[in-house]
């Protein structure tokens, strides 16, 4: 075959090739859809985090504002330290809430932030002082059980 | 003696299968070493990509396009009993880039292209073609084998990725197009479950390790093939099988490295 057609179908196969991966990257995987060049952190202490993992997503108002980088165990207060990596383009007040929340019922768990009313607002290395932590299922159902047991021996 | 016998057909077999891997290893060093002048030769590997590469195309994707429409079915089959159609695209994408991606075009190519390497340099021995390059100072290494092992290495992880591109579509075709599984549902847990660094970077990672042994086996084997009819053939044959295994206990080993954590 004459060197150029060969060229020309190398060409073709090595720029199918690139733009597969590109697709793979862009459209399959999550490089196109969230950027995180510019980041502040955040701490924040739950006492229990449920099944919250590392690079968890951060929204409000439903709108994804970080991820979660670090979550490691403090040992003088016993509870969990969650490093939030927030967007540079949005601030949020000193007493925000964070809470652990789930999207659905059984989906992966999130952080919800729910803005305060301070004036003042966060900044890098802050800790949010506000948190609710997860809610774990099988303590909720026990105590709806232990309140259901005791209702009859106090009407009685 | 039986006895003794079978003992020392086992101490041949391994002393044979150990000087082979030695020779196997002394014959990838030697194509590294010289693949400098192939590079300067840069045609040389133009050439050698189309016949690995452009010629594998059409298998790799519609090989790829069916994988991907199996597991689109499939896989909705499993999912609806638990009410989560929703995450067959996570499905398809992560079993496509993760292991079949990788695996499955590995195996189509050692089979298309593999068996096609070691055929080939089996009968440039067979016809005395390697010694007469020896006789003109032409080292056969630098000129035959080196552009081909480039050649392989460059086309595996394209290959793989054309294919585990191709499987997302098979599977998008099947499950929304056909089935009606929600679009939008479709992409966008896919594009919260699949990690541009953990999984896509790994899936070519795995492709490039893949494209490394199956090119060295088919090489080494055609190098290594009794100048003969019967020897090429048994060689071609022992290349698809030997590069089939490998690749699929390559495939447990990075495996266990890359996602033991999750």
């Amino acid at each position: 075959m004459e060197r150029t057609t060969l060229d020309f179908w190398v060409g073709i196969f090595v720029v199918a090739g690139v733009a597969a991966l590109v697709m793979l990257a862009m459209k399959v995987g999550n490089l196109g859809t969230y950027n995180m060049s510019d980041t502040y952190q955040v701490h924040a202490y739950f006492s229990n985090i449920g099944g919250l993992k590392p690079k968890a997503s951060i929204k409000s108002a439903g709108v994804l504002v970080g991820r979660v980088t670090d979550i490691t165990l403090d040992t003088e207060r016993y509870e969990a330290n969650v490093v939030m990596s927030l967007d540079k383009r949005y601030k949020f007040p000193k007493d925000t809430f964070a809470n652990i929340l789930t999207s659905g019922l059984l989906g992966e768990q999130y952080i919800g932030l729910m803005p305060g009313g301070d004036s003042e607002m966060v900044k890098n290395g802050d800790v949010m002082k506000h948190t609710q932590s997860a809610i774990v299922l099988e303590d909720m159902i026990s105590k709806f059980i232990y309140n259901k047991a005791e209702e009859p021996a106090k009407s009685k | 003696m039986p006895a003794t016998k079978t003992i020392k057909i086992v101490g041949r077999r391994t002393i044979n299968a150990v000087w082979r891997i030695g020779m196997a290893a002394r014959f990838f060093f030697l194509t590294l070493l010289y693949s400098g002048s192939s590079f300067r030769r840069f045609h040389l590997i133009i050439k050698e990509l189309f016949s690995t590469g452009v010629m594998s195309l059409i298998i790799i994707i519609v090989a790829g396009l069916f994988v991907g429409m199996v597991l689109g079915l499939q896989g909705y089959e499993t999912l609806k009993r638990y009410g989560s159609e929703s995450a067959l695209g996570v499905m398809v994408a992560l079993g496509l880039v993760r292991e079949l991606g990788p695996v499955v075009a590995a195996l189509l190519f050692a089979s298309r292209a593999g068996s096609a390497m070691t055929a080939e340099i089996g009968l440039m021995k067979a016809t005395e073609q390697i010694s007469a390059m020896e006789m003109m100072a032409v080292n056969p290494i630098a000129r035959i084998v080196a552009p081909r092992f480039w050649a392989g290495v460059i086309s595996m992880p394209l290959l793989a990725a054309l294919f585990s591109a191709v499987g997302v579509f098979g599977g998008y075709f099947v499950g929304v197009v056909q089935i009606g599984v929600d679009e939008g549902s479709f992409w966008s847990q896919m594009q919260a479950a699949v990690d541009f660094r953990e999984d896509i970077l790994n899936g070519v990672i795995k492709s490039f390790v893949f494209g490394t042994a199956v090119t060295v086996i088919a090489l080494f084997e055609g190098y290594d093939a009794p100048p003969t009819a019967e020897g090429v053939s048994g060689a071609t044959t022992r290349t698809v099988v030997t590069s089939s295994l490998v690749i699929l206990m390559l495939d447990f080993v990075l495996t266990a490295i890359m996602f033991r954590g999750n």
